[in-house]
């Protein structure tokens, strides 16, 4: 359900890229008003989400104590898994953003007989290391970062040396002519195997939903659409860039002739920018919100105060003394200032 | 907002980057390259045709001197036939530049515009012109 669904919804797309283009003739529709309305989308979308997040309270401290927490002087804190301070917090957020730490410990389970010879009928689970889901996942977002950073060479007139030097080692092999970029495989494979995974693995299929095959699907068309424009189906890319330039410096222009295979690539990344902020992708900025992972373990040093408590009214005993002295007095009832 | 300090910082980085393309280009003109065909050899011609139509060379030329490459240098072939049937000789020196001798002008005009970095000039001398 959830795959034929999202199947059909990236079909859909193309189709509406294909026909708006071939045959309504919507060039500056497809071309300048839907970029705009994505990347406006994407800026005020993730915003708004930060935003909202931002405005909940965190009830807890939460250290994770995932390893020795700061204690006695002669016991070994692990400073990466359980900081202390700002600077352990930076550490370990950019461990878990740069190189998945958490994701790392992910293990596989499985139901089965331990031991067939001896335990026949018995069967346990047993936990197993199971890395591919980390490293597909790394390679994954770490290609698309490069190809992203590569493909500002179409928005910035004289291309900054960093991206210039990304893009000479991404076509490092000189495979062809335009050289073969190595990140275009990479991203095809990873996320060839991210979207086999959740179709074969039962476990993983049972908890999928469209909002997980989609972004795959769409991701997946993105980077086919991209790797047909450069290397099959190909345009002329100054044309591109024309259009692209003209974006950026608020000048829009439709240059002519420009294939429809590139109307097709933008309009599914416009997609993606737009269905970004309000979907599963926004973990993008949700990451930097995890409590688990932006919070310092120092509940034994600073005193950590619930914000939603309310303002406990307190009425000390001289308050009560000062109020009620007279009547206290009346009654017989000793007083502590006479 | 709780944390708000860390989190408007957050915000402001991350719009930042997004927004780069578009403060990176704010009051740049940006010219459309031009590549010129006007050197005085090609003036001299009857017919101003390249060795296959524009469209062909314009989507094509990289891999057609990739292929020249291969067929001089590994095959030893110094003749191209083109698809009307007429013969050139394989050189970028004595065929291409021979018409196309404002590099600077010509080759480098698209070649910079999209930061394009060719190897022809690893082996081959540039012309002076």
């Amino acid at each position: 359900m959830g795959i034929s669904f999202s199947l059909l919804a990236v079909t859909v797309l193309i189709l509406i890229a294909y026909s708006g283009v071939k045959f309504a003739g919507l060039h500056f529709f497809f071309g300048v008003v839907i970029p705009y309305i994505a990347i406006a989308t994407f800026v005020i979308g993730i915003i708004y989400r930060v935003v909202k997040w931002g405005l909940s309270p965190v009830p807890f401290c939460i250290p994770t104590t995932c390893g020795q927490q700061e204690s006695l002087p002669w016991i070994k804190q692990d400073k990466l898994e359980n900081p202390s301070n700002t600077l352990g917090v930076i550490g370990r957020m950019a461990l878990e953003v740069l190189f998945f730490r958490s994701l790392f410990r992910n293990l596989k389970f499985e139901v089965d007989v331990a031991n067939p010879t001896e335990m026949k009928d018995e069967s346990r689970v047993i936990y197993s290391s199971d890395k591919w889901l980390w490293l597909s996942g790394l390679i994954f977002h770490w290609s698309f970062l490069i190809i992203i950073v590569r493909h500002l060479r179409f928005f910035t007139e004289q291309v900054p040396s960093l991206m210039r030097l990304l893009e000479n080692l991404d076509g490092w092999f000189q495979i062809g002519l335009p050289h073969f970029y190595v990140t275009n495989l990479v991203v095809l494979l990873s996320v060839t195997y991210l979207f086999i995974r959740r179709v074969i693995i039962p476990q993983v299929r049972y908890i999928s939903l469209a909002a997980d095959y989609f972004p795959l699907l769409l991701i997946l068309g993105i980077a086919v659409t991209g790797i047909l424009m450069r290397y099959f189906s190909r345009v002329d890319i100054v044309d591109v860039k024309i259009l692209t330039i003209g974006l950026v410096s608020f000048r829009p222009v439709i240059p002519e002739g420009l294939g429809i295979i590139f109307y097709i690539h933008l309009f599914l990344v416009c997609t993606l920018f737009i269905y970004f902020p309000f979907s599963k992708l926004v973990h993008m900025a949700g990451v930097f919100m995890s409590p688990t992972r932006n919070l310092a373990n120092n509940s034994r040093m600073q005193r950590y105060v619930n914000p939603w408590n309310y303002d406990v009214k307190i009425h000390t005993y001289s308050e009560y003394e000062e109020e009620f002295r007279g009547k206290m007095k009346k009654a017989g009832i000793p007083v502590e200032k006479g | 907002m709780y944390n708000g300090s860390k989190i408007i910082v957050g915000l402001i980085v991350f719009a930042g980057i997004v927004t780069f393309p578009f403060i990176y280009n704010l009051g740049k003109v940006n010219a459309k390259p031009e590549p010129k065909i006007d050197t005085p050899v090609i003036q001299q011609l009857k017919e101003k045709n390249c060795i296959e139509s524009k469209e062909f060379m314009k989507a094509n030329h990289m891999q057609l001197l990739n292929k020249w490459r291969d067929m001089v240098v590994r095959n030893g072939k110094r003749v191209y036939v083109n698809s009307k049937g007429e013969k050139y000789e394989i050189s970028l020196q004595n065929t291409c530049l021979k018409c196309h001798s404002n590099k600077k002008e010509f080759c480098d005009e698209c070649h910079n515009y999209m930061s394009v970095k060719t190897h022809c000039w690893n082996c081959h001398l540039e012309s002076k012109g």
